[in-house]
């Protein structure tokens, strides 16, 4: 078995724990395991930013009563994930979508979400879409147990990520909305940095008709 | 029997390639196409076709082969080569089956079992033969006339050549003569090598001696397009975008990593040259296979035990220091860069991995390291040059290919894993490389010498026999 990012054989320590077990599927080496963060430790209730007591943040104050209740995310942003995001989502190798599956399907079901509960996964607008080829949340959302719905649609727009915070922050709502929706709502994104495109999501979704809008999310950039 | 076993061998990914794309492919136009520069030659995705493909696809100026082929149970990816299952996997394409793209070579833009790759099938470019292309004036030892002689006739005759050249036997000179030949004929050109570092430090050589050849240089992160130059250098990544482009192609340091660890790099050489071309290996260290292939005649080869300005290669001494293990900087290097900062000697100091450099740096004052994960890495090195620092700190990036012109050499824990028999000889190479100052020291400092330490010294030595006896 060979490790997805690095390609480094993993060779595995024989203990009394897996002796009689069937071996297990192991994507990433031990080396590249430790290198992702996984967000363990006190962190802002509401979008799980780490802070020092668990705390609400200064972003969250300032957003107030907000339509997204609240977001939840995996792994601090390093420059690790930063290269693994890279080649996943730009690059177009899909497969890395592996690579956080065990642990994204794990703490997803430790949240014990409702079953009426339908996953949207962020939209792409066309162009993107067809640059990309797929869409990361999209791919996310396919792990998860839980139907997915496509009630959004994307305007095209400037790449988020090559914005500045205060032009991110200020941008129209680049989503449309298609059908209404009564079931509570779980939005799926990779990256959850300032909060705006989910909040713009989540407004919409509430408006259509959505009882509750939190988000899950990869990485808490 | 061995012999054709071998040359079957080394045979594989030409044929490899020449089952997707024929190399008699029989081209019907005659008539000069406007996309002929900038195409011929390339390996060319959909996105990078111009806009009236589909015209130029129907008059056949332009062949599709598929991407990936299945054969059996197996994926073959025909740009890059690969056929190591692992690296296909499979992703919802939306082209209705199962599709599958290579892992492999995704950097360079994603090919999946959908996609196709462009070859350029319209008339070939003339280049323009441009007569007495070098500017050079320097004149060439007697061993490097004789190399540079034999290069000339591998480019006419088209056949292959490895020149084993110590390292400052003056390599790039000795090719000039068989550049300008290549050139006078319209040839297009590639130098290509695996360290993009060297690509940088031979652009402005080559711009200087031949400025009436149109040359690009194209490396990871280089921003210069190949809009159809007859010289290219490059390194040997770069070689994946091209196919049947090379009339000469000459490869540098051959036996750099990762040229020999990765086939997709001697699969797309192979691919780049045109059916009937020169290949010209050049390297101071060949590997086993080539020295296998040189012994038996099956690769033709000329050497040069001897530098440009006839002294010999400054010999490896060995300074055991036990403390290396226990402190960052042992105390016998210590002493020994003191003496050397007191002689004002400038030293090039080579640690065995990048954390050890990183801690070197915190601990000498007045010292820069420079490693691979360096984003400021070629800054740094033109400081060095331009003798705005005295020490340099680095790793084995920068073991091959570089010309710093009076300096000493050290290598820390020489018997690290990471220093090789050929790293260590190429090291040792960095120093004395001016006729100024042609003796430069070079000191392994070690906790229990290696085989490769003592094998590297033993092959200086008897390079420096064999200069001595040739020389008279």
């Amino acid at each position: 078995m060979h490790c997805l990012w690095c390609d480094q054989e993993i060779i595995k320590d024989l203990n009394w724990n897996n002796l009689f077990q069937l071996p297990r599927n192991e994507v990433l080496c031990e080396g590249c395991k430790e290198e992702m963060h996984l967000l363990k430790g006190p962190a802002c209730p509401k979008c799980s930013r780490e802070t020092d007591e668990g705390e609400l943040c200064h972003d969250c104050e300032r957003w107030g009563e907000a339509p997204l209740e609240r977001n939840l995310s995996l792994y601090r942003y390093n420059d690790f994930l930063k290269d693994v995001i890279a080649k996943w989502k730009y690059r177009g190798d899909y497969i890395l979508v592996d690579v956080f599956k065990e642990d994204f399907l794990k703490r997803f079901k430790a949240l014990k979400i409702s079953k009426e509960a339908v996953l949207v996964p962020i939209p792409l607008s066309e162009e993107r879409f067809a640059e990309r080829g797929f869409n990361q949340s999209e791919a996310l959302a396919r792990m998860l147990p839980l139907e997915t719905a496509n009630p959004l649609r994307r305007v095209y727009s400037e790449k988020q990520s090559k914005k500045s915070r205060y032009d991110r922050m200020t941008t129209n709502n680049p989503f449309t909305i298609r059908t209404s929706i009564t079931h509570p709502v779980v939005l799926i994104d990779d990256i959850y940095t300032t909060g705006r495109t989910l909040q713009h999501a989540a407004k919409l979704l509430k408006e259509a008709g959505a009882p509750s809008v939190m988000s899950y999310t990869l990485i808490r950039g | 029997m061995i012999k054709r076993l071998i040359n079957w061998w080394d045979g594989r990914f030409e044929r490899r390639f020449s089952a997707v794309f024929p190399p008699n492919f029989n081209n019907p136009h005659d008539e000069n196409s406007p996309y002929a520069l900038s195409l011929s030659g390339k390996l060319l995705l959909e996105h990078q076709l111009p806009d009236d493909r589909h015209t130029l696809l129907e008059n056949k100026y332009l062949i599709k082969i598929p991407a990936i082929t299945k054969k059996h149970f197996d994926y073959a990816c025909n740009r890059c080569g690969n056929r190591v299952q692992r690296f296909f996997a499979s992703w919802p394409c939306g082209c209705g089956g199962a599709c599958v793209y290579c892992r492999k070579c995704v950097q360079m833009g994603r090919v999946s079992c959908c996609s196709y790759l462009y070859i350029w099938s319209g008339q070939l470019v003339g280049f323009p033969r441009v007569e007495r292309a070098c500017a050079w004036e320097g004149e060439l030892s007697w061993y490097q006339s004789v190399a540079s002689e034999r290069i000339v006739e591998a480019v006419d005759g088209q056949s292959h050549l490895l020149v084993w050249a110590v390292c400052g036997a003056g390599k790039t000179e000795m090719l000039f003569a068989g550049l300008e030949r290549a050139f006078a004929e319209g040839k297009r050109v590639c130098l290509a090598t695996p360290r993009a570092d060297v690509v940088r430090e031979l652009r402005p050589r080559f711009e200087s001696a031949f400025p009436n050849v149109s040359i690009v240089a194209r490396y990871g992160g280089s921003e210069e397009v190949d809009e159809g130059a007859q010289f290219l250098l490059a390194t040997t990544h770069q070689l994946l975008y091209y196919a049947r482009a090379f009339d000469v192609m000459i490869i540098d340091e051959v036996d750099a990593f990762p040229y020999h660890a990765d086939p997709m790099l001697p699969y797309s050489t192979a691919r780049a040259l045109k059916p009937e071309a020169t290949l010209i290996y050049l390297t101071a260290t060949p590997r086993l296979d080539l020295r296998i292939r040189s012994h038996l005649n099956l690769l033709p080869t000329v050497f040069v035990p001897q530098r440009f300005h006839g002294h010999p290669l400054p010999v490896p001494v060995f300074h055991a220091s036990f403390d290396l293990k226990k402190r960052n900087v042992p105390k016998a290097l210590k002493t020994w860069l003191i003496e050397k900062k007191k002689a004002d000697r400038r030293v090039l100091l080579f640690a065995p991995t990048i954390e050890k450099a990183e801690k070197l740096k915190g601990e000498i004052p007045g010292s820069i390291s420079a490693h691979s994960e360096d984003p400021d890495r070629e800054n740094k090195i033109r400081r060095f040059r331009q003798e705005e620092v005295d020490l340099l700190i680095t790793t084995t990036i920068l073991e091959r290919g570089v010309t710093f012109p009076s300096i000493d050499v050290a290598v820390l824990d020489a018997s690290h894993d990471v220093f090789d028999e050929a790293a260590l000889v190429q090291i040792a190479g960095r120093a004395g490389r001016s006729p100024e100052d042609p003796d430069g020291d070079v000191v392994f400092f070690h906790d229990g010498a290696s085989d490769a330490m003592v094998n590297a010294r033993d092959s200086i030595r008897k390079m420096n026999k064999l200069a001595e006896k040739g020389g008279e």
